[in-house]
């Protein structure tokens, strides 16, 4: 079946009930989406499906052809990070790193929809994400941090 | 020929007159708000047990709005009706309320200046709430923080804006009523029975209405509808593989989940989550009367054999089993889909809810919780899932309008969204 993941389309040949998660750690090398509990209730494997945030770990490929899947490899790279990832970096919102993933991508789901989010917005929209290691109020920071820089960049091309 | 048009004329007079005097009522004068101090402090706090149990805080506030300040829409068949504002503010709430005259709105549905009152508050059991409760619950409300919020005006299809017309409902649909104890039954039952009729209005969702929204006499409890959620039977007709007992009824209304039923969400998530102020002999009184209407479980048929295939159970397979099939009940893992009540309703209306819009986590108690699926599933696949899901665990009767539960789903969920 073919998968669209970042604007590319790919051939796969999976089960079709073989969760989003797998195909894209383990066939497309794409490792930023990680595996947490595997049952929908931790968000680091979250990706964005249609511009929606989803567990890519309880989602089965087979719901997603004709859909548009977007990973955090999109976002941008380690030469040139996106504004979110500029901000996570500034506000040193990772510690140990596995839940961000998912957190920006919530993130980015919540500005793509919402440029200029209240705080309450922001925490409503990541509550379903868990962090362990307790950077919550960092991460906070960041997604404020990346709605005003885009915002700043969106003004000053606009 | 001219007797028969005089006596014609009188009688419609007659009716007319009758009627006028049956619709009228006087305004109850008004009172300076009563200070704190005049009320006695048992009566407050038995007044906070039976808002609790009445679950008054419910439609009388606004998600996230100032408690009792009114305003939210109840949604009928007939348009939205906005629940009154009933802190003590003067002016926009019941400050100038007597005693007397909200005893009146309970017992009669008609409000301190003598208007008719929309049988969305549920005075049609209400009517059965004892005087004592009434004067503990005025005590209650009397004393909360007045709120001065005046209400949207309410949104009802022509012509039913004339409050007038709600006597003409009341002279087919109310009776007024006081409870009759059942004397061959336990006080439990009879505690139970008083506080389900009346005070928690258990059937303004759970029994079915007519066409003019009155609940169906002769069919209490036979499973209603609240909000675009389907409340279930609570008579021999209840949805539930698993038997109900007294124990795990009182277990579910505690707790909001039961690991052999499920989970309360919608309307029946904000009542169990409100009756945490109730108290526990109330609680168990409610579980011992409902249980008694639940009665004994009728054996079942046996299940129908597995479908194969089909395009749902490559979905479930990815989407629900793992949970589902963990091993692990609830709240860390799934329910086992065959004890579900959702899956063994009569229409697919909770189980849409559900899959679109998940269980979302509530409070600080231990509770299951579910990812939505509305993100990454389309219409269809929803349809096709849930489709294979009833045919696999649920009751033998296919389900008719999964297309429509599921748009309505969309539509419920995002409303919920958009109140957070």
């Amino acid at each position: 079946m073919r998968l669209n993941v970042n604007g590319q389309v790919h051939d796969i040949d999976v089960d079709p009930d073989t969760p989003l998660l797998y195909v894209l750690r383990e066939d497309l090398r794409l490792n930023a989406a990680k595996y947490g509990c595997g049952l929908g209730q931790c968000g680091a494997c979250t990706v964005l499906i249609d511009n929606r945030p989803a567990f890519s770990c309880v989602t089965p490929v087979v719901a997603l052809e004709d859909k548009k899947i977007v990973t955090l490899e999109s976002l941008g790279t380690a030469e040139h990070p996106g504004p979110l990832q500029v901000a996570f970096m500034e506000e040193q919102a990772a510690q140990c790193g596995y839940c961000i993933a998912g957190m920006m991508l919530r993130a980015e789901a919540l500005l793509r929809r919402n440029p200029s989010p209240s705080d309450a917005d922001i925490r409503a929209a990541l509550l379903p994400n868990l962090c362990r290691c307790g950077t919550h109020m960092r991460i906070l920071r960041a997604v404020r941090r990346a709605a005003t820089a885009m915002q700043a960049a969106a003004e000053s091309n606009g | 020929m001219r007797y028969v048009l005089l006596l014609l004329v009188a009688l419609i007079l007659l009716g007319t007159g009758s009627f006028v005097w049956f619709a009228w009522h006087s305004s109850i004068a008004p009172i300076a708000p009563p200070d704190r101090a005049s009320f006695d402090p048992g009566a407050i706090a038995r007044g906070a047990r039976l808002a609790a149990l009445g679950d008054c805080i419910s439609c009388h506030t606004v998600p996230g709005g100032a408690p009792f300040a009114g305003g939210r829409a109840v949604q009928t068949p007939f348009g939205a009706v906005y629940a009154g504002n009933i802190t003590p503010d003067p002016t926009t709430g019941i400050g100038t309320w007597s005693a007397a005259a909200f005893r009146r709105a309970m017992h009669d549905g008609v409000d301190r200046a003598g208007h008719q009152l929309y049988p969305a508050f549920p005075y049609d059991h209400f009517t059965r709430v004892s005087d004592a409760d009434d004067a503990d619950l005025y005590a209650y409300l009397a004393t909360r923080e007045p709120v001065q919020a005046t209400n949207p005006p309410n949104d009802l299809s022509f012509p039913l804006g004339f409050r007038s017309l709600i006597a003409g409902w009341k002279l087919l649909f109310f009776r007024h009523a006081a409870f009759q104890p059942d004397t061959t039954q336990s006080a439990a039952w009879n505690r139970g029975a008083y506080l389900v009729q009346g005070l928690a209005h258990c059937g303004a969702c759970h029994t079915p209405r007519n066409l003019l929204g009155a609940e169906k006499s002769g069919r209490p409890l036979d499973g209603g509808e609240a909000q675009g959620w389907s409340a279930y039977a609570l008579d021999a007709a209840a949805p539930a593989p698993a038997s109900w007992t007294a124990d795990t009824i009182y277990d579910y209304l505690r707790h909001g989940w039961q690991p052999r039923h499920g989970v309360a969400l919608g309307p029946m998530g904000e009542v169990t989550h409100d009756l945490a102020g109730a108290p526990d002999d109330d609680v168990r009184a409610i579980a011992t009367y409902v249980a008694a209407q639940i009665g004994t479980p009728r054996p079942r048929s046996a299940p129908p054999p597995p479908p194969a295939g089909g395009p749902g159970e490559a979905l479930y397979h990815g989407a629900c089993a793992a949970c589902h099939e963990g091993g692990r009940g609830p709240p860390l893992g799934g329910i086992d889909l065959a004890l579900s009540s959702a899956l063994h309703a009569p229409d697919p209306a909770n189980l849409a809810d559900i899959v679109v819009g998940g269980i979302p986590a509530t409070g600080e108690e231990p509770a299951p919780i579910m990812p939505g699926f509305g993100a990454a599933l389309t219409d269809r696949q929803i349809v096709d899932l849930l489709t294979w899901l009833r045919a696999r665990f649920g009751a033998p009767q296919p389900w008719d309008g999964i297309q429509a539960a599921v748009q309505a789903a969309r539509d419920t969920t995002a409303l919920r969204e958009a109140a957070q």
